[in-house]
């Protein structure tokens, strides 16, 4: 019977002595899902659900998003995430499917803030992200700047948008805010933080900023956002409002909410510092291993052939002693390695201790403080553009876009 | 007054809402432990918004909700995770929570659903941080005395508790609920408080209930001919429930009067809105006095209306400040009332004039801001309209004594939505076999009337008891049905209510008391007293056994007697009494009898005392 069904379909379903009407949802684990008029879902046998009518298909309203014209003007590039999210009913998860425009129906007071002109890059949920995508991206992001856009939100699934953030940064020099936005729990519902995400990421993106940044909650209470710098930003929850965290770093400014009121640190890049430039080239054959105790050194041989590998080393930065032959290999057939820590907090040092020494000596580069993450996109953007290696080493140890800083912290 | 309720065609349902009381809360591990708001450890805020259904309709409940933007705090405390917080996704269905719906559910004889699925029900109020309510239905059609019967049961989480206006307290959020629906099967408002005993009746017997006020509430649902179904939200007094039907009907009798009067009257509404704020420049009235605007709305042919009253203390003014309210503002005023609130009559007169307006019209004043004041005449000109067509459909809330103001418009179907966090769960036929029903309270009653003897009073107040369970416990341990039941249900209950922490008297602690006393090492006289004791050094070394910290109770409160210390006892008070004794002879037994008894300090039986005293008076008598 419910092979005949179709979603929206009205039907009659009985079920312990009782005949309830309703509407067809989807068939779930061999049962049909049946929405009853009481608004509840339910699972029954196939077989004792039937049609009663199939309604005609609704024609969507089409909403008349008005736009003032005295605002300026932002793009907003949706990726997809969160922040855009509803129900899909063939496996009743999640999934990213609104364009731009549907979030502007949902977030009316953005209209409050600017003009919108929207682009849907992609609609993937951010563990599909890759480095093509960023390179689009980062063109995406050219184009509209270069055709007048006075800033730019991209919408962005939380779990890879670091790294976005950060290989955009790389990529493009702006003269205008680039701002990366999300949500950590779902559109769908009410206490959602998407829209005051989106409403602080439009403050900031109309503001005084000139550098890429991520805009996300403060705090677990709508009360603040936090503007962190696209290279030192990291998500350290997996689920809370306040996931994402300044690394090394205070956050480059603050939104009050509701205020919208857009404070800037005395760091952050102010908009027109920099010229519009765009160096797209990525370097895909990078890599970045986590060392754990133990690891065997025959896992290299996974990284043979790339033209670079982060290591995520323990403390100051250190692999076990057994791995300087065969890292000594990798880097002598041409293999860029760079040392970062898992601490995350913090310089590396390879010089306290002997295999730190060690690692120096067959040319391991020390990453500095920078996010392991943020040295990947790095050590990606540098070899598109460079093969030398003394001049390799010398860029991945400057600070280019804020990724490394002088002191610690 | 009471209505011929047949012939007026009153139909009325309820739902109960009762907490379980299962170890973990129904999508979180946390424990279902209500706390103090005092001890919350933080606190935060969140602001809501309505979304859509998966069908692309927003809730009319909801948007009504949405009317004023509002910021929502919540107290945490050490025993509420990210879950109450809407900080991270829920866990799975609680399957103690759904074992203990689907036992509620076999006895009302409903059938399970066969594949469970959560739903959110959307709740924009603040009462939970995610803005809505998980809920599933897990079972229908059952069956009540009588020709009711029960629509569904559902398995819900609870809501978080209001502190004060904006402010909600985490404790409560997410402990396992029951909501049972019933039928429209009621037809006076004696039935529908009969129907609600019994469900509780029921749920109870489970004994995995929670108790206590709060942890059981009931909506009602009232409609009569030609009114509407109105959902009185929230009674928590069981006894109240008929007066609220009866209330209800009253209201919307008087209602349905009003709307007759006024299309006799040829009434209408007047849609525009006058800014009146300019003839109240110089007005005494405080409240008017600080308002910024001042908007009237004009009601012909309502005039006498407005203030007629249709609940005690309720009139149709009431019900539009209610929807006025809604805008923020604190009331409204109405010419049915004034002069009045430092309005004077040629204030009145002035705006009658202003507008326009004859005898037979009323005005309603609002006094807010401009943004506000807008509002609440625009919802005071909705609430008129209404009163032309009778009853609207609404959710109401319960005011103290049973009459109600209004809360919301009834929901519908599109503030449901699925949960997506959580799975749907198989109610497949071999967990339904494998849930074993109770017995019911009442039955059980009768069994300890007819079986162990307690009188039927006590058989009941037994049954329907908190410490049930370990009452059984105790007769099963050898403890004399009488006096186990009247040390838990009198004993303790007086030592509480004088202020002795006898909670913290452990049940194997009550038990050891009882069989000592059952073995003769105390007498029954001295229970209060060990109680007291053993509440006194409740939680002293913690090494003891049960049994040892009885031991050492008994022995503080009443050291151990021979029976030739008693006899030694009982001849020193005759002999010092031996005037006394010879008046009286025999008859001297009973005043003796205290004497001894505060001597021993209660560690002799009575019985053993009053033998002793009689052998002694015989011995001197002969």
């Amino acid at each position: 019977m419910t092979e005949a069904l179709e979603s929206g379909d009205r039907v009659r379903c009985t079920h312990g002595g009782v005949s309830m009407t309703g509407t067809y949802i989807t068939d779930r684990d061999g049962m049909a899902v049946v929405k009853l008029d009481t608004g509840y879902n339910i699972g029954v046998s196939p077989g004792a659900v039937h049609l009663l009518e199939r309604p005609a298909p609704q024609p969507a309203a089409t909403p008349v998003v008005v736009q003032n014209p005295e605002l300026p003007e932002l793009a907003i590039i949706s990726t997809g995430g969160t922040i855009a999210s509803r129900v899909d009913y063939r496996t009743g998860a999640v999934t990213s499917q609104f364009s731009a425009s549907d979030i502007l129906r949902a977030i009316p007071e953005l209209g409050d803030i600017a003009r919108y002109r929207s682009r849907q890059l992609a609609s993937i949920l951010s563990e599909n992200m890759r480095p093509s995508i960023w390179q689009e991206l980062a063109r995406s992001i050219h184009a509209e700047i270069e055709s007048g856009a006075s800033g730019v939100i991209v919408t962005h699934g939380t779990d890879t948008m670091a790294y976005s953030a950060a290989a955009v940064s790389f990529m493009v020099k702006s003269p205008v805010p680039i701002v990366f936005v999300g949500s950590q729990r779902s559109a769908d519902r009410p206490s959602s933080d998407n829209a005051m995400n989106a409403l602080c990421s439009a403050a900031v993106a109309t503001g005084d900023l000139g550098e890429v940044a991520v805009v996300m909650h403060d705090t677990t209470s709508d009360d603040r956002c936090a503007v962190h710098r696209a290279t030192k930003v990291r998500k350290m929850h997996t689920s809370r409002r306040d996931a994402f965290a300044s690394i090394g770093m205070p956050p480059i400014g603050y939104v009050d909410y509701p205020s919208l009121e857009v404070s800037l640190s005395g760091e952050a890049v102010r908009r027109g510092t920099h010229d519009l430039e765009l160096a797209d080239d990525l370097e895909e054959r990078c890599g970045l291993l986590h060392f754990v105790p133990g690891m065997p050194p025959e896992i290299l041989d996974t990284f043979e052939g790339y033209a670079g590998l982060v290591l995520s080393g323990t403390g100051l930065g250190h692999v076990r002693t057994e791995w300087i032959p065969r890292l000594s290999e990798l880097i002598a057939g041409g293999t860029t390695v760079v040392m970062t820590s898992q601490c995350l907090h913090g310089r590396v040092c390879d010089r306290v201790y002997d295999t730190g020494r060690d690692l120096l000596g067959i040319g391991v580069i020390e990453g500095e403080d920078m996010l392991p993450e943020a040295a990947l996109v790095k050590l990606m953007w540098v070899l598109a553009r460079e093969d030398d290696p003394g001049t390799v080493r010398a860029l991945m140890q400057e600070n280019l876009r804020g990724e490394i800083r002088r002191g610690s912290r | 007054m009471e209505y011929d309720y047949a012939e007026i065609g009153l139909k009325a349902g309820i739902e109960i809402h009762q907490q379980l009381d299962t170890a973990e809360k129904l999508f979180c591990r946390c424990p279902t432990a209500l706390r103090d708001t005092a001890e919350h450890t933080d606190e935060f805020s969140r602001y809501l918004r309505a979304t859509e259904s998966e069908l692309g309709e927003i809730d009319r409940a909801a948007q009504e909700e949405m009317r004023l933007v509002r910021r929502f705090r919540y107290y945490t405390y050490d025993t509420v995770c990210l879950v109450e917080h809407d900080e991270e996704p829920p866990a799975p269905l609680n399957p103690e929570a759904l074992s203990v719906c689907l036992t509620i559910a076999k006895m009302l004889a409903m059938t399970p659903i066969e594949q469970v699925h959560t739903m959110r029900k959307l709740v924009i109020d603040g009462s939970n941080t995610s803005g809505f309510q998980r809920t599933a239905l897990v079972a229908l059609n059952g069956t009540l005395p009588g020709d009711c019967r029960v629509e569904t049961i559902c398995l819900e989480e609870e809501a978080a508790q209001r502190v004060e206006d904006e402010t909600f307290s985490l404790d409560r959020l997410g402990i396992p609920l029951v909501e049972i629906t019933t039928a429209p099967c009621m037809h006076t408002p004696g039935d529908v408080q009969a129907v609600a005993r019994q469900i509780g009746m029921v749920l109870r017997s489970t004994g995995k209930v929670k108790r206590g006020l709060g942890t059981i509430r009931q909506d009602v649902n009232v409609s009569i001919r030609d009114g509407a179904r109105v959902e009185i939200k929230g009674v928590q007094e069981l006894d109240l429930i008929a007066e609220v039907v009866r209330r209800e009907v009253q209201r919307q009798v008087g209602l349905l009067g009003i709307r007759d009067e006024l299309r006799a009257r040829g009434a209408s509404v007047d849609p525009a809105v006058t800014d009146v704020t300019d003839l109240f420049a110089e007005t005494q009235s405080a409240i008017l006095k600080k308002a910024k605007n001042i908007l009237a709305v004009c009601l012909p042919g309502f005039a006498g209306l407005i203030g007629r009253e249709i609940q005690p203390g309720r009139r149709l003014g009431s019900e539009m400040a209610d929807y006025a309210k809604k805008c923020g503002v604190g009331g409204i005023f109405h010419t049915d009332e004034l002069p009045a609130y430092g309005v004077t009559a040629e204030e009145v007169a002035r705006l009658r004039e202003h507008l326009g307006i004859g005898e037979q019209d009323a005005v309603v004043l609002v006094a807010a801001s401009r943004q506000r004041a807008g509002c609440a005449a625009e919802q005071v000109i909705i609430r008129a309209t209404m009163a032309l067509d009778g009853v609207p459909e609404e959710t109401r809330r319960m005011l103290e004594g049973g009459s109600t103001a209004y809360m919301r418009p009834l929901p519908g179907a599109a503030r449901m939505y699925p949960e997506t966090d959580v799975f749907p769960v198989s109610i497949g036929a071999g967990l339904w076999e494998s849930i074993e029903t109770p017995e019911l309270l009442t039955d059980r009653a009768e069994r300890f009337h007819r079986d162990l003897g307690l009188d039927e009073a006590l058989a009941r107040q037994m049954a329907f008891s908190e410490r049930l369970l370990l009452f059984e416990r105790a007769v099963a341990e050898g403890v004399r049905p009488v006096l186990a039941a009247r040390t838990l249900l009198g004993t303790i209950r007086e030592l509480a209510r004088d202020g002795v922490g006898v909670a913290a008297v452990t049940d194997d602690e009550v038990i050891g008391l009882l069989q000592a006393v059952e073995a003769g090492s105390a007498a029954k006289e001295a229970i209060p007293d060990v109680l007291i004791e053993l509440a006194r050094t409740a939680g002293e070394r913690a090494r003891q056994t049960p049994e040892e910290r009885v031991a050492a109770a008994i022995e503080a409160v009443a050291p151990a007697i021979s029976a030739a210390d008693l006899e030694a006892v009982v001849r020193n008070v005759v002999e010092e009494r031996e005037e006394f004794v010879r008046e009286r002879g025999m008859g001297a037994l009973g005043p003796l009898m205290g004497v001894v008894m505060k001597e021993v300090r209660g560690s002799v039986d009575g019985k053993l005392v009053a033998q002793a005293l009689k052998r002694e008076l015989e011995r001197r008598a002969s």
